[in-house]
């Protein structure tokens, strides 16, 4: 580039970042239609993060609704859903919560849960990330919710807020519940 | 009433923003003395004003003032007094307080120091820093107001994050946004070097100490931020990359790369433009860390949902900022021109590489922060980039800066010549790389990237003490002579190789150990044994803590003494906290942090031993303390004082050896 239009580089990298910034704050949490919803949670066995605990299979949750949250140590997002996640499991007739812990180190992740606490009634480690593949899973952290027979109602993207919770998820999981 | 006094003071400030940022400016074009000398009267009204609301909102909070949503929401009767005053800027309104009242301090320090300035430039470089402060008065009245009301006013108040009770936490944000907001100093000069078209020397040497003292405080508030994590979160990590950090670790890269880019601007003339945009950057990229931060667009797109203005409003600051003097940058940058011609080999060409991979890096950490915003906003999805990526990028860069930063020192100006170079540096090469390869097998596991650190810190220290003996030629007598800025850039770049070898031990031969202890159980640990000696419940101010004891001793024997790891949970919150205990010594850190109670009465306890750690922190408040020293260099004084002559003919301005009759101004 020749001559006085070089100067303008680094303003056109600018604006261009501005832009970004500017879609970033529009950005609203959106609901992608899952494929999943409606259909039954796709099986897996997968080894529980404590060790000395049986393997984890959605088969065993058959007959409750349930929450199943991905999650890593290494995402900052899942840092800022998590107290939500603690405080739902404490509450009194909670539904299970099970953690699909995703590409994460073993003990990075059970730091992060002796640390932010603890909400999971089982954490499957996927640490593959295969399990996530077949729950189209393209971004942490992401929820399902899932009922009694085992079909997915319910697919959320990105960090829940105390808001979605209580505004999406808890209805939805009185419904099902019945 | 406090409060109203406050919210009165801030917007009385406003009002003098305003002034400040419109009349010294257009004074300055229509060369008017009488408007440009409002200068800085203005600037000092405004830094006295914004001290009246930021300790009238500090008073709020000594006074347990729960009638104020901003204390009732962050503090507690029962929170100790020091506690109280560092809730002050421990919300976000609080902090954003205390950003314009930092900027109004630097803005009003300048006033003070530039009394050897012209007036136009005194002019505009305050009237550019009113500008900035109207865009944080107006966020903070508009969006963020730390007056307002809770009526009828709370009994008592929710208390302070526990993470933030901490004495880090009190000094830590301090710090490191006086740091921020001083990049505001340098950018107020390149911005009015731009309006004025004087790019010449005086220019760079008056950002120069500026630019370093913002660079010391950032550097001082990075490396408390990163001791608090490790203490305070316990989990024994210093680093994390998340946004946040990132945020402050951006501007310390752009300013890391100024600093030595205004060091040849200064002396040879060269890279102007490129130091001008760098100053640009520098604040920039501080600006933008206060947006990612403080609109939340990163970690929770949700935040927009509740308050959408803050974001946008932050975004159009900065678009109108940064924009602005992106413009004014293209506009104005081609009339700089090149001055200072030099070869392919020379310091100059050397410190440019440098400055290259400053800002590749930096890029790169940007890259890394903003890759999940872009991604999402392509509708690409959601994810996260975490520590992996950051070190796959960053050891990469930074391994030549450090390389080029042990040859930029020795060699010469305008040309140097491989061969002098060569002889130079043969022997740090060979005592760098034999120290590369006996020390990790001396310490009894050889890993490369043990060895490329060790590498690194000992080219750092042998290239210093090469320097440093050239410098003492042809006696020792001479390096009395040498500048304090000589001493202060030896000293911060010793404080890197320090750094270094802290980050390599401690990533190389960190030992730890997860156990579960009953009374009595012992555990070895680096070294030393650990024995358990059970939990007592004790009570703090406003938690209670179960309390572990350990008693230590080395294997080796020795005495023996005990560390206390607590286990807190704070009442307000129902937070549980832990608490590590530390023992911390030259060479090594033992860390015991206490985990959960069991079933069967015994404890979960993490033990670690972090050779070296301490450096870490250690190296960089050295590269700090040589910050310090370059400051404290008595020709910034004497240099100012020259501009008081009447402008010299050639570009270079009298050095201040050249004038020894003059006594060094007062500054």
């Amino acid at each position: 580039m020749k001559g006085r239009a070089r100067f303008f580089v680094p303003l056109a990298a600018f604006v261009a970042l501005a832009a970004l910034l500017a879609v970033g704050l529009t950005l609203k949490p959106r609901e992608v239609p899952s494929p999943f919803i409606g259909k039954p949670a796709p099986a897996f066995t997968r080894p529980q993060l404590k060790t000395g605990q049986p393997d984890f299979d959605p088969a065993q949750m058959k007959g409750q609704v349930w929450v199943l949250n991905v999650w890593a140590s290494w995402c900052a997002p899942c840092r800022e859903e998590h107290p939500i996640l603690v405080a739902a499991a404490r509450q009194p007739g909670a539904v299970p919560i099970v953690g699909l812990n995703y590409k994460d180190e073993g003990r990075a992740a059970e730091d992060w849960l002796r640390r932010l606490g603890d909400p999971y009634q089982a954490v499957a480690v996927d640490r593959d990330g295969r399990v996530g593949i077949d729950y189209g899973v393209y971004g942490v952290p992401e929820t399902f919710v899932i009922d009694r027979d085992g079909i997915v109602r319910l697919k959320h993207i990105g960090p829940l807020t105390a808001e979605d919770w209580t505004r999406e998820v808890v209805p939805l999981l009185n419904k099902l519940k019945g | 009433m406090i409060p109203e006094l406050g919210h009165f003071a801030l917007v009385l400030a406003l009002f003098v923003s305003l002034a400040l940022a419109v009349l010294p400016i257009v004074g300055a074009a229509r060369n008017d003395a009488a408007w440009m000398a409002l200068a800085r009267p203005a600037t000092q009204a405004l830094f006295g004003a914004i001290a009246v609301a930021f300790f009238c909102l500090m008073a709020s909070f000594v006074n347990n003032d729960f009638s104020v949503v901003n204390v009732a929401t962050n503090s507690n009767s029962e929170l100790p007094l020091p506690y109280r005053i560092a809730a002050t800027w421990g919300s976000h309104e609080g902090s954003m307080l205390l950003w314009v009242f930092m900027l109004s301090g630097w803005a009003c320090a300048v006033s003070l120091l530039s009394k050897r300035l012209p007036l136009p430039m005194v002019a505009r470089v305050l009237g550019v820093m009113g500008f900035v402060s109207v865009g944080f008065l107006l966020f903070i009245l508009l969006t963020s107001n730390p007056f307002q009301r809770l009526l009828p006013p709370a009994p008592d108040g929710r208390d302070l994050n526990p993470l933030l009770q901490d004495p880090g936490m009190v000094i830590h944000p301090p710090m490191l946004y006086m740091g921020y907001v001083g990049f505001a100093v340098a950018f107020a000069f390149a911005v009015a070097a731009l309006l004025s078209g004087r790019f010449d020397a005086a220019w760079a040497r008056w950002s120069r100490p500026w630019t370093t003292a913002a660079w010391v405080f950032l550097t001082i508030g990075i490396a408390l931020g990163s001791w608090w994590a490790y203490y305070e979160l316990g989990w024994g990590g210093w680093w994390f990359w998340d946004p946040v950090e990132n945020a402050s670790f951006m501007p310390w890269l752009a300013g890391t790369a100024l600093i030595h880019s205004l060091a040849v601007a200064e002396k040879r003339g060269a890279f102007k433009a490129w130091t001008v945009l760098l100053a640009i950057a520098a604040f920039s990229l501080s600006l933008l860390g206060t947006f990612l931060v403080r609109s939340g667009v990163l970690t929770s797109v949700h935040a927009f949902a509740t308050d959408p203005t803050r974001g946008s409003f932050i975004l159009i600051f900065l678009a109108i900022v940064i924009g602005g003097s992106l413009a004014l940058f293209g506009w104005r940058a081609s009339q700089v021109g090149f001055a200072g011609r030099f070869d392919k080999l020379s310091r100059e060409s050397l410190l440019l590489a440098n400055n290259v991979l400053l800002v590749a890096a930096c890029g790169a950490v940007m890259l890394g922060t903003l890759y999940p915003l872009a991604l999402d906003a392509f509708g690409l999805g959601k994810l996260s980039v975490g520590a992996p990526y950051f070190e796959a990028v960053f050891v990469p860069l930074m391994a030549p800066v450090v390389l080029l930063m042990g040859v930029g020192p020795l060699a010469r100006w305008k040309q140097a010549t491989v061969a002098e170079l060569a002889g130079r540096l043969k022997w740090p090469a060979l005592a760098s790389v034999v120290a590369a390869l006996a020390l990790p097998l001396a310490a009894g596991r050889f890993s490369p990237m043990v060895a490329l650190g060790l590498l690194l810190a000992a080219w750092v220290f042998t290239t210093s003490l090469v320097l440093v003996l050239q410098r003492a030629r042809p006696s020792f007598a001479q390096l009395r002579r040498q500048p304090r800025s000589f001493w202060g850039m030896v000293v911060a770049h010793v404080g890197v190789g320090l750094f270094i070898v802290g980050v390599t031990m401690v990533r190389g031969y960190e030992t730890e150990r997860d156990v579960k202890m009953g009374v009595g159980d012992s555990v070895p640990v680096g070294g030393y044994r650990f024995t358990f000696r059970g939990v007592q419940e004790v009570q703090g101010p406003n938690y209670v803590a179960g309390r572990g004891t350990l008693d230590v001793q080395s294997e080796g024997g020795g005495a023996v003494f005990q560390m206390f790891p607590e286990k807190r949970m704070y009442k307000v919150q129902g937070m549980p906290m832990t608490e590590a205990a530390i023992r911390s010594g030259l060479t090594r850190d033992l860390y015991v942090s206490l985990g959960e109670m069991l079933p069967d009465g015994t404890w979960t306890v993490r033990v670690y031993h972090k050779p070296f750690v301490d450096w870490i922190w250690g190296g960089a408040f050295i590269m700090a303390f040589g910050g310090l020293l370059a400051l404290s260099d008595r020709r910034y004084r004497v240099a100012v004082k020259a501009v008081e002559l009447p402008p010299p003919l050639a570009a270079e301005p009298p050095t201040a050896g050249k004038r020894p009759q003059q006594q060094p101004a007062a500054t």
